[in-house]
């Protein structure tokens, strides 16, 4: 299979998602420019943290005008699988392929360390490499990964299972203080309803190999492949 | 024609920034502060545009890109006539 990464003025995890994506799992990946129209036939698109547009207006705000980013958005609603890291996370929420918006963190601190998360959900694509309750050990790196919805919005994506990481300590229980950056529900990955969309503030590709202390992020790629590759429609 | 257009959090949601400028001017001393909020101000020179069209065209920019909706409201008014 093939994977797209988005490179939008300011992305900054680009080159390390392509080199797990490439040199660890070892599968075939090529940068889609924001100027482009073109997806060049991938499978998946992921779209990269960093700070797209130094952050303007509010974090993704602008990235989601690009030219690309309308291809992007087609491909998602035919059904396509846009996985959204940190800053691509923001753009998804802006675009509108994800419910709610991101608010600076609780204290208004950029946040960059190792945090905990708990696969709440492991029926959905870019989990089911995991188990539910599993606890992978991740890094974020971000000012604002503070997520908000209005009250109904928290009451659908519970209800539809959307909730697919939350924020817990090293032991999976899910703390006010775990929550370090204060998400509703302590919420640091959501897909849309029909699953083929997910965002997460975490980085699982600072988190894919030993020499870096930890490969739990692996699980998301290995996960997307399993689905796209058991469909039989995508070569390896 | 220059329009003013302010954008802030809606009521419902926390502006941990106010906040921590309302702590601000209670530790001065201004013990009036009741409440704080922080917003954004965009100004919008407009070209050979009537009021009317102004009162379409600016809620439209406002909606779609300078507030987001889920969290911001927003208020503009007319500062400068052609």
């Amino acid at each position: 299979m093939k994977f797209g990464i988005v490179m939008l003025p300011g992305s900054n995890c680009d080159h390390d998602t392509f080199h797990v994506l490439k040199n660890v799992i070892g599968r075939d990946t090529v940068f889609l420019w924001h100027k482009d129209h073109d997806l060049q036939g991938v499978d998946a698109v992921v779209l990269p943290g960093g700070f797209s547009y130094g952050d303007y207006l509010r974090s993704g705000a602008i990235a989601r005008f690009s030219p690309l980013m309308q291809e992007v958005k087609a491909f998602a609603r035919r059904g396509g699988h846009v996985l959204g890291i940190c800053n691509g996370f923001q753009i998804l929420l802006e675009l509108g392929l994800l419910p709610g918006a991101m608010l600076r963190n609780k204290d208004l601190k950029f946040l960059c360390q190792f945090v905990h998360v708990r696969i709440e959900n492991d029926r959905t694509d870019f989990t089911r490499a995991g188990k539910k309750g599993q606890v992978l050990r991740i890094p974020i790196a971000h000012f604002d990964g503070n997520y908000y919805a209005p009250d109904k919005v928290i009451e659908d994506i519970r209800a539809n299972k959307q909730i697919v990481f939350r924020y817990c300590d090293a032991d999976g229980k899910v703390t006010d203080e775990a929550n370090v950056n204060g998400s509703m529900d302590g919420i640091a990955g959501l897909m849309n309803a029909r699953g083929n969309v997910m965002g997460l503030m975490p980085h699982p590709e600072r988190a894919s190999e030993a020499l870096l202390g930890s490969e739990d992020g692996q699980v998301i790629f290995r996960s997307l492949i399993e689905v796209l590759e058991h469909k039989g429609r995508i070569a390896r | 024609m220059k329009v003013r257009i302010l954008v802030s959090f809606k009521d419902s949601v926390l502006d941990p920034q106010g906040q921590t400028v309302k702590n601000a001017l209670h530790t001065l001393g201004y013990r009036s502060v009741k409440e704080a909020r922080q917003g954004k101000v965009f100004e919008l020179e407009l070209d050979k545009i009537s009021e009317e069209e102004a009162r379409k065209l600016v809620p439209e920019i406002a909606h779609k890109v300078l507030a987001n909706p889920i969290i911001e409201k927003y208020t503009w008014q007319i500062i400068q006539d052609e």
